[in-house]
């Protein structure tokens, strides 16, 4: 095999010149908020650990898949469905040029949908149907296909999803209206029971966590789409009396649920500061009905130790996050800052705006932090340069920062990983430790898609 | 119906096919798309992605930018990206918002051109066709626009190698397994220098040097467009076909050498066998996949395996003066599964045996990139020679028993 050099990459850095990251790299001191980089071409790193809508659809049992899209966009969300084995809840609808020229798009998605529903050996109890930015530019009357599918199959319901990759930066991005859309099967006026759902998570919310532990001393049981195993399983959520969201991708979905339902809807930090647990654990309590909360000085205390007793154990090793590790990255990096972890290295292009105490405690403790962009240009070819060289131990905490590191130290952690609360942080810190005693094969780790969809 | 698959999964799209022809030339190329192709692209179609860099960006098209149709922000950032990076290209390849918003990326191309000094590439693809048409037209472009015509072959003489290109080789079709390797290797046992491989490992001064080959070898039909612009450039002749097989492969290599001469040689797809006589009962085999390599297989068939009724099946377009009657493209998933139940064996990737419906017929797994991606790579045999012959010798006495 030749050297990249010699089969004709002129652009990549040669081995041995200096890098040039400007544009793609700054200390925290210079960094600006929420967006510290300039928008631009993007590059895509090769970790695939998030959930796409095809890995969140797929909690809904007992449902089918059907996306109508070009060829291109089915590509990628077919051999999702394929390479979680899930193709037989899985169907497309190719759109040509010429269904786009010749407004035929209703009545290609009628046909198709009947057409898949007559092949499969049994009708599926609810059918997601996936249209795209066509759809969406070409102003298809949707109104009128659900209105006609719904006719035409009235013992199958069917729900509205949408693959519009250009809402992306829109504030209602794919994955919240995913999230949304996901409970939208849930009907209204349901005699509502002892139970509090959990919204919006791939995760089931530990038995440990402080949060169910506050849910069951309320008398509570607790549903969660991550536990269903049956459509009128999934169904019964919609008699719960209340719905908890922490991720910030389902806040949408809990807010639409307490219009839609009537369910009290309380949405929860994913921050990691010690001070704002307990305040989040304060407003669950009271929003629970629970008049005397429990006291949750032991449980920080021994959150307190494992962060101490961690960043002993890991003094050896530089840190580095990304933000796919948890939606609140700078809360999480604070963490570690505070309790001696050597944090060198940042990966992300943009922070919520929640993040913005962190981001100035950071940048005041810790200017010398380096951020990096992970879309940018350059990340696709120097990337990996920075910290490999040999004798620089790094640990990282999120599938992007272990492949840029090109380190086999890290913590295969996704949205946080329903790690909340104190005990989540304990938990994380076993996480750690383990990562920093065994190697994992982190190229075979973070190329699985949708890490932990299939079980 | 056609455009449903209820049970099958799709081919590599155009806009994919582009970036992984350019992939190793040096060049950068830019999908303009919101978000999804990339994605797609590095995960399911590009398995160079993880450890050999190459600058394959996404524009990051906002909804805003598609209503107003506006691309100078798509102009600005290719030039200011380009004067960072330095490629040697930039190359635009299109998707389906583009295709509705009636993006000109010719006339893209010729601004980014302008403005950086760094030549540009516009393709019109949509995500709406396959990579065969994308890849083609990005190698057929490379060759029109930087290939020398001036440069020529030397006389071929006497125990000197005979020069030749292989054309439209991708790791949608032979994967990153050895098998472009393993064509190279049984070309150069048998009096042949591989002048450039378009474009898997080769570098840019070999590419550039293609006119130097006495003929060419189209290896799928990524390379068809690319044989007609070296035709036309340098009156190159070529030959197509996958070296499958002691037999076949002594058939192209002579064709090959013949059409090196000079000499007019038939398709080596001909039926120039003696026919067994095919009775209308007879079941057929039956072969899925990419033109240009189903039909070598099927010459396989023939020749190593006496298989008289081999039909090909493929969604993929083209195949004119390869396809044979009785074969099927573009073929849908009812094809599929009409024809599935009358076969007397099937080869296909393992992903057609959803089309089966339980039904039990011998079924050779014969993964293929462009169709399920990496999910079966390490399963892939060497598609090349005798190799090829041994593993598909060994797969049928398993299925056939």
């Amino acid at each position: 095999m030749n050297s990249e050099k010699e089969r004709g990459f002129p652009g990549i850095r040669p081995l041995g010149a200096p890098v040039d990251w400007s544009g793609a790299e700054l200390p925290l001191e210079q960094a600006a908020f929420p967006v510290p980089f300039a928008s631009g071409l993007e590059y895509a790193a090769p970790a695939r650990g998030g959930w796409n809508i095809v890995h969140v659809g797929m909690l809904l049992p007992e449902s089918h898949q059907i996306f109508v899209c070009a060829q291109g966009c089915l590509r990628g969300v077919v051999l999702t469905a394929a390479e979680m084995g899930a193709m037989d809840r899985f169907s497309t609808i190719a759109v040509q040029e010429r269904n786009v020229m010749q407004g035929d798009m209703e009545e290609l998605i009628l046909s198709g949908v009947e057409d898949i529903l007559g092949k499969l050996p049994q009708k599926p109890k609810a059918v997601l149907l996936f249209t795209s930015c066509i759809h969406h530019f070409i102003g298809c009357d949707l109104n009128y296909v659900y209105g006609q599918l719904r006719q035409r199959f009235p013992d199958v319901e069917f729900t509205d999803c949408y693959m519009n990759p250009i809402m992306r930066k829109s504030k209602t991005p794919p994955d919240a209206k995913m999230r949304q859309q996901l409970y939208s099967f849930l009907k209204p006026g349901e005699q509502k029971d002892n139970f509090v759902n959990f919204i919006g998570n791939t995760q089931a919310t530990p038995e440990d966590s402080e949060l169910v532990q506050l849910i069951r001393k309320a008398g509570y049981g607790i549903r969660d789409i991550c536990t269903c195993r049956t459509y009128p399983e999934y169904l019964e959520m919609g008699k719960s009396r209340m719905n908890i969201t922490y991720q910030p991708s389902a806040k949408l979905a809990g807010d639409t649920l307490e219009k839609r339902l009537g369910q009290p809807h309380l949405h929860l930090s994913f921050g990691y500061g010690l001070e704002e647990i307990g305040k989040e654990l304060s407003r669950a309590a009271e929003a629970l009905g629970i008049s005397s909360p429990p006291d949750w000085s032991e449980n920080r205390e021994k959150a307190e130790q494992a962060l101490w007793k961690t960043a002993e154990a890991v003094k050896d090793f530089e840190i580095s996050l990304d933000f796919t590790a948890a939606p609140r990255i700078l809360s999480l990096t604070r963490l570690l800052v505070e309790h001696g972890f050597t944090v060198t290295s940042l990966y992300a292009d943009s922070f919520l705006s929640q993040e913005q105490e962190d981001f100035l405690w950071l940048r005041q403790h810790a200017p010398r932090m380096r951020l990096f962009a992970t879309m940018h240009p350059k990340m696709g070819i120097y990337s990996r340069v920075p910290e490999e060289k040999a004798g620089n131990k790094v640990l990282a905490i999120g599938q992007k920062a272990a492949y840029f590191t090109g380190t086999r130290h890290f913590v295969n952690l996704l949205d946080g990983g329903s790690l909340w609360g104190y005990g989540g942080i304990c938990r994380l810190m076993e996480e750690i430790q383990e990562a920093a005693a065994r190697e994992k094969d982190t190229q075979a780790i973070i190329q699985v898609k949708g890490w932990g969809c299939c079980g | 119906m056609k455009q449903v698959c209820g049970l099958l999964s799709t081919y590599t799209a155009d806009v994919s096919g582009v970036c992984s022809a350019l992939y190793e030339m040096g060049g950068m190329t830019i999908m303009h798309d919101a978000s999804g192709c990339n994605s797609t692209y590095n995960t399911h179609d590009e398995p160079r992605w993880y450890h050999t860099p190459s600058m394959v960006y996404i524009s990051a098209l906002s909804e805003m930018e598609a209503v107003l149709g506006d691309e100078e922000r798509l102009v600005q950032q290719a030039v200011e990206t380009a004067r960072q990076l330095r490629p040697r290209f930039v190359a635009l390849a299109g998707t389906p918002i583009p295709m509705m918003m009636g993006t000109d990326f010719p006339g893209l191309a010729r601004m980014i051109e302008k403005r950086s000094g760094i030549p540009a590439f516009g393709f019109s693809t949509n995500g709406m066709r396959s990579y065969l048409s994308g890849a083609g037209m990005a190698l057929a472009a490379v060759a029109r626009r930087f290939c020398d015509p001036s440069v020529k072959p030397d006389p071929i003489r006497p125990g000197m190698p005979v020069k030749v290109n292989l054309l439209g080789v991708t790791p949608l079709d032979f994967s990153v397994n050895g098998s472009v390797e393993a064509i190279r290797s049984l070309l150069e046992e048998n009096g042949f220098q591989v002048q450039s491989c378009w474009a898997m490992g080769s570098t840019w001064e070999e590419l550039m040097s293609a006119g130097k080959a006495h003929v060419n070898l189209v290896l799928s039909q990524c390379g068809e467009a690319l044989a007609g612009e070296l035709f036309q450039k340098y009156g190159t002749p070529w030959v197509t076909g996958v070296p499958l097989g002691e037999k076949f492969s002594s058939v192209l290599l002579e064709a090959l050498k013949a059409s090196a001469r000079g000499e007019k040689v038939p398709s080596a797809f001909m039926p120039d066998l003696p026919e067994k006589s095919v009775t209308s009962e007879e079941k057929p085999f039956v072969l899925v996949g990419e033109p240009v390599f189903c039909a070598s297989l099927r010459e396989w068939f023939r020749r190593e395996a006496g298989v008289p009724s081999v039909k090909i099946l493929t969604p993929l377009e083209g195949g004119t003066g390869i396809l044979q009657p009785g074969d099927l493209s573009p073929a849908e998933e009812d094809d599929f599964l009409e024809q599935f139940p009358q076969a007397a064996c099937i080869v296909a990737d393992p992903l057609y045996r959803r089309a089966l419906r339980g039904k039990e017929i011998p079924f050779v797994d014969l993964p293929h990139e462009g169709y399920s991606g990496r999910m079966y790579r390490a399963q892939i045999p060497v598609l090349a020679g005798e190799a090829f012959s041994r593993w598909m010798e060994d797969r049928l006495k398993t299925v056939l028993l």
